[in-house]
């Protein structure tokens, strides 16, 4: 079972880059804010780029969360590889009310995948304002085939209605695909490029 | 309005005040203010934190080398007859007559609603191709055509090879500012002089650079003249909004100052130096807001800090909420210190619900895990003092009411000192407690700074009496005063006050300003 704490164990905390990338106003800031203080506030648009700390105590280890919520805005574009590279899980995320924002995560997409070999990261793809369906131009069969077409996980949410069982989902999902196949290094920002050679590190 | 300008005469400066060599040999203890920049009360001990300038001077002044070359160009006659009338200057007469003729606006009318052409200040920003960039009402797309008219009345007048500064119509002021690749277009009704409208649209203009830095700018229109610019400011309108509205409130942004959260200094002095400690190889500047108000600024040696830059730093900070959910990581360029590139600026509260903002500026994109550093560090060496528990007690009342001066007839007062570049100033009396008092009061001394820094025939001292407040403003090479009486007051008293205002400020300078600012 996933847990939230405030607090961080000491010993064997393992430290999960994650990265929430998309268009202006999709609800990236909301759902970060959602993972970790299951809150919802409307907030101002992400300047550059938020780091959020959220630790989960799993029964066998701790998962130090660091979550880069970057901005949507195009004039940040050129500094967000600082934030992808060497990232364990990539949450590529988009509005179902609005086209565009679907398309603009393809986008992302395809620049990720120019930057990683297969299966490094886990991806997933989240269609976001699920409580905006009367609007919905985003189907859910849209979204889950071009997950599946990509390999990519797949899940609607609604940060605003607080679906957590969403939330978790991606939680544990993105946890147990980064157990059995990941790269936790502690070095995820300051490197140079996009390293996946090292197995997990646990550190003490 | 009856407007009367005293005559600094020598024996007003002489009389009562100290002379100026005691001064410098006695200035901590000295109750007499001094007249000499640098022995003002609220002038630093050491070097000051910004870089110095003659503030409004400093910015206007490229402004007024254009209006120089304008004049030159004038002279050689080339002026055409009907830039005459275009040009502003000539037809200086205030306007106190807001009725408007349709017929000079009629351009306007074809886009927009009586309310929409009834705000008091409107700006603009487009780029040189005509392309809207900027609207503070409705939207760009609608008043394309009316940016395109601008452009024309722009590039017009620069075919002639001179320069268009203003139009004054019908209560109307439309200034302009080129600053290539943009040209910023204010259009007011109020009585800002166009000097003051120049200064505002600078703001703006070092708003927009400030986010996507002159030279990316200048690549971006090199390459597509016809590019929409809105596009790379897309989700940041709203810092040009707040920043437009901070123009019209904040007496930090008319005296080209900043205010501090007033602090005992032995409080502030651990403060300073805590964050000293906590230095890094790339940090530049650390900055300790606590909402608008200075706490402390620390920065590397031999670089300093333009209070612009500084405004911008507020404003992007008191504008944006994403601050407040984690650790903000931002490019951010400070134009007034390199317009070329982009500093990194570590962004964070010291506690969640804390009012405290704490800013580390880097020069290196992949700093942000040493930025986080720092901060841990800074906070860990404060929370052990108790200079932070007198920093949160010092929240609690952010500011001060004048009657601690104790000058009845005073009811609020702005004083910079000029060689430090701090403002102090009490907070509004009941009088002045709505927002739209506030606005006119601030009005009010937007109207005699304008006096004190006419560009032709500046004022050293003016005097004012309404039927609403007696207002004085001062202005000495040390110092900048404006005061607001209650409309009972004489002039006598008002001189006697600054002197009295003057010694008070003196005694609690420690609190109010930072005197001892540290370098890494």
């Amino acid at each position: 079972n996933i847990s939230f704490h405030g607090g961080e164990s000491p010993k064997g905390t393992l430290r999960v880059k994650m990265v929430l990338l998309g268009s202006s106003g999709v609800g990236k800031s909301s759902l970060a804010l959602r993972f970790g203080k299951d809150e919802f506030r409307s907030t101002t648009p992400t300047v550059g780029c938020a780091y959020l700390t959220r630790v989960v105590h799993l029964s066998d280890v701790t998962l130090r969360f660091e979550i880069w919520d970057t901005a949507g805005q195009e004039k940040y574009h050129s500094v967000t590889p600082l934030y992808y590279r060497g990232a364990h899980a990539a949450l590529l995320v988009y509005d179902i009310s609005k086209r565009e924002t679907f398309i603009r995560a393809q986008v992302w997409l395809k620049e990720l995948e120019k930057q990683y070999t297969p299966g490094s990261t886990v991806m997933w793809l989240v269609g976001n304002k699920g409580d905006l369906a009367q609007d919905r131009q985003v189907s859910v069969q849209e979204g889950q085939a071009l997950a599946n077409d990509r390999d990519l996980s797949f899940t609607e949410t609604s940060a605003l209605a607080g679906d957590q069982v969403s939330e978790l989902l991606i939680y544990k999902k993105a946890v147990l695909g980064l157990i059995e196949s990941p790269d936790l290094t502690k070095e995820t920002f300051g490197n140079k490029g996009p390293k996946f050679k090292d197995g997990p590190h646990i550190y003490h | 309005m009856d407007g009367q300008a005293l005559r600094p005469t020598a024996s007003w400066e002489n009389g009562t005040l100290a002379p100026v060599d005691r001064l410098r040999a006695e200035r901590a203890d000295s109750p007499t203010p001094g007249l000499v920049e640098g022995t003002e009360p609220g002038a630093g001990q050491k070097s000051a934190m910004f870089v110095h300038a003659q503030s409004f001077e400093d910015l206007t002044a490229e402004a007024e080398e254009e209006a120089r070359r304008d004049d030159e160009l004038d002279k050689s006659g080339e002026c055409a007859e009907e830039l005459k009338v275009l040009v502003g200057e000539k037809t200086i007469e205030e306007q106190r007559n807001n009725s408007i003729s349709s017929e000079s606006r009629s351009k306007e009318e074809d886009v927009s609603s009586e309310a929409w052409r009834s705000h008091r200040k409107h700006v603009f920003v487009l780029s040189e191709a005509g392309k809207p960039i900027y609207t503070r009402y409705g939207t760009e797309e609608a008043l394309s055509s009316t940016m395109g008219v601008m452009m024309a009345l722009v590039s017009f007048v620069e075919a002639e090879k001179n320069i268009i500064r203003s139009i004054h119509a019908d209560g109307c002021k439309v200034v302009f500012l080129t600053k290539s690749p943009l040209v910023l277009v204010g259009v007011s009704r109020t009585c800002q002089s166009d000097k003051e409208l120049l200064r505002e649209l600078q703001y703006i203009y070092y708003q927009i650079v400030s986010l996507l830095t002159l030279t990316q700018l200048n690549h971006i229109f090199q390459h597509k003249q016809n590019y929409d610019l809105r596009r790379l400011l897309a989700g940041s309108e709203y810092l040009t909004d707040n920043l437009l509205h901070r123009l019209d409130r904040d007496p930090g942004l008319l005296l080209s100052a900043v205010t501090c959260l007033p602090l005992a200094s032995s409080a502030r002095d651990v403060v300073s130096s805590s964050l000293q400690a906590a230095k890094a190889k790339n940090l530049v500047f650390s900055i300790l807001l606590a909402g608008d108000r200075l706490v402390t600024l620390v920065r590397k040696k031999d670089q300093f800090l333009h209070h612009i830059d500084l405004h911008l730093v507020f404003n992007l900070v008191g504008s944006s909420s994403s601050f407040r959910e984690g650790e903000g990581w931002t490019p951010i360029c400070l134009p007034k210190f390199n317009t070329a590139g982009f500093f990194h600026a570590h962004i964070s509260y010291l506690e969640p619900a804390s009012e405290l903002c704490l800013i580390l500026v880097s020069t290196d994109r992949e700093d942000f895990f040493n930025m986080s550093d720092c901060k841990q560090r800074f906070l860990e060496r404060l929370s052990k003092r108790s200079a932070y528990q007198a920093l949160k007690e010092a929240l609690k009342c952010p500011t001060y009411s004048v009657a601690q001066v104790g000058i009845p007839e005073l009811r609020h007062f702005l004083y910079k000192s000029k060689s430090s570049g701090l403002y102090t100033s009490p907070e509004f009396p009941e009088v002045y407690h709505s927002d739209e008092e506030q606005e006119r009061l601030m009005g009010l001394y937007q109207d005699l700074h304008s006096c004190l820094h006419h560009p032709t025939r500046p004022l050293r001292s003016f005097y004012r009496c309404s039927e609403t407040e007696n207002l004085l403003a001062w202005v000495t090479s040390g110092f900048e005063l404006y005061l607001c009486f209650s409309p009972l007051g004489t002039k006598a008293l008002a001189v006697s006050a600054v002197n009295k205002l003057l010694k008070w400020i003196r005694k609690e300078e420690d609190r109010l300003f930072i005197l001892s600012p540290l370098t890494y």
